[in-house]
């Protein structure tokens, strides 16, 4: 179990000019859905852009205090294109 | 991850065009990440090979290292990994996936 500010954290940690958005899906702190928008990703393949976030939370993860992580990655030339 | 292991999955990605690492079975997804690539896939109709993680622990933890990727369920289409629950609803929603799914299937 990990709270929400700190999931945040880490994932600020790894990548330093992301935007995230956390979201506690269960209320048990260990399933999450996150949004990260970040200038990282540009150019990068989903899987390489997920990969991204997970190594910056991967201390949660192996540990399972994190059970489940859903991904939103995108670049801020895609919320802007989108909006 | 021991040599029999990535041998085991290496076999597995090779020999199936579309290769799914899942808790629980086709009929009985045991997970709601498992049961969403299911549901994609069965929604597409095309062929595909699942492996019982559950029933595999040594392939459980091989295939996250395997991967670079610390959650089940993974898809593999051509030998190629494309992901997990996420990135196949975004690329389904695209349009993406049948794309990819119907050129793996020409091949």
């Amino acid at each position: 179990m990990i709270s929400p500010d700190q999931v945040e954290a880490m994932i600020k940690a790894g990548l330093p000019d992301a935007e995230v958005a956390v979201q506690d899906l269960t209320g048990g702190g260990d399933h999450y859905q996150v949004a990260v928008v970040s200038g990282a990703f540009e150019g990068l393949s989903l899987v390489k852009r997920h990969q991204l976030v997970y190594k910056a939370v991967n201390s949660a993860m192996s540990s399972e205090a994190i059970h489940a992580l859903s991904l939103e990655t995108n670049t801020p030339s895609e919320v802007a294109a989108a909006s | 991850m021991s040599p029999e292991t990535k041998a085991k999955i290496d076999t597995l990605v090779e020999e199936n065009k579309i290769m799914v690492f899942m808790k629980g079975t086709k009929l009985m997804p045991q997970c709601g990440f498992s049961n969403n690539v299911v549901q994609i896939l069965n929604m597409l109709g095309a062929p595909y090979e699942t492996l019982d993680v559950l029933a595999n622990p040594d392939i459980r933890q091989g295939i996250k290292e395997y991967s670079n990727w610390p959650t089940i369920p993974q898809v593999y289409i051509n030998g190629e990994f494309i992901g997990g629950s996420d990135i196949l609803i975004k690329m389904y929603e695209d349009g993406n996936l049948q794309e990819t799914v119907e050129v793996a299937l020409a091949s």
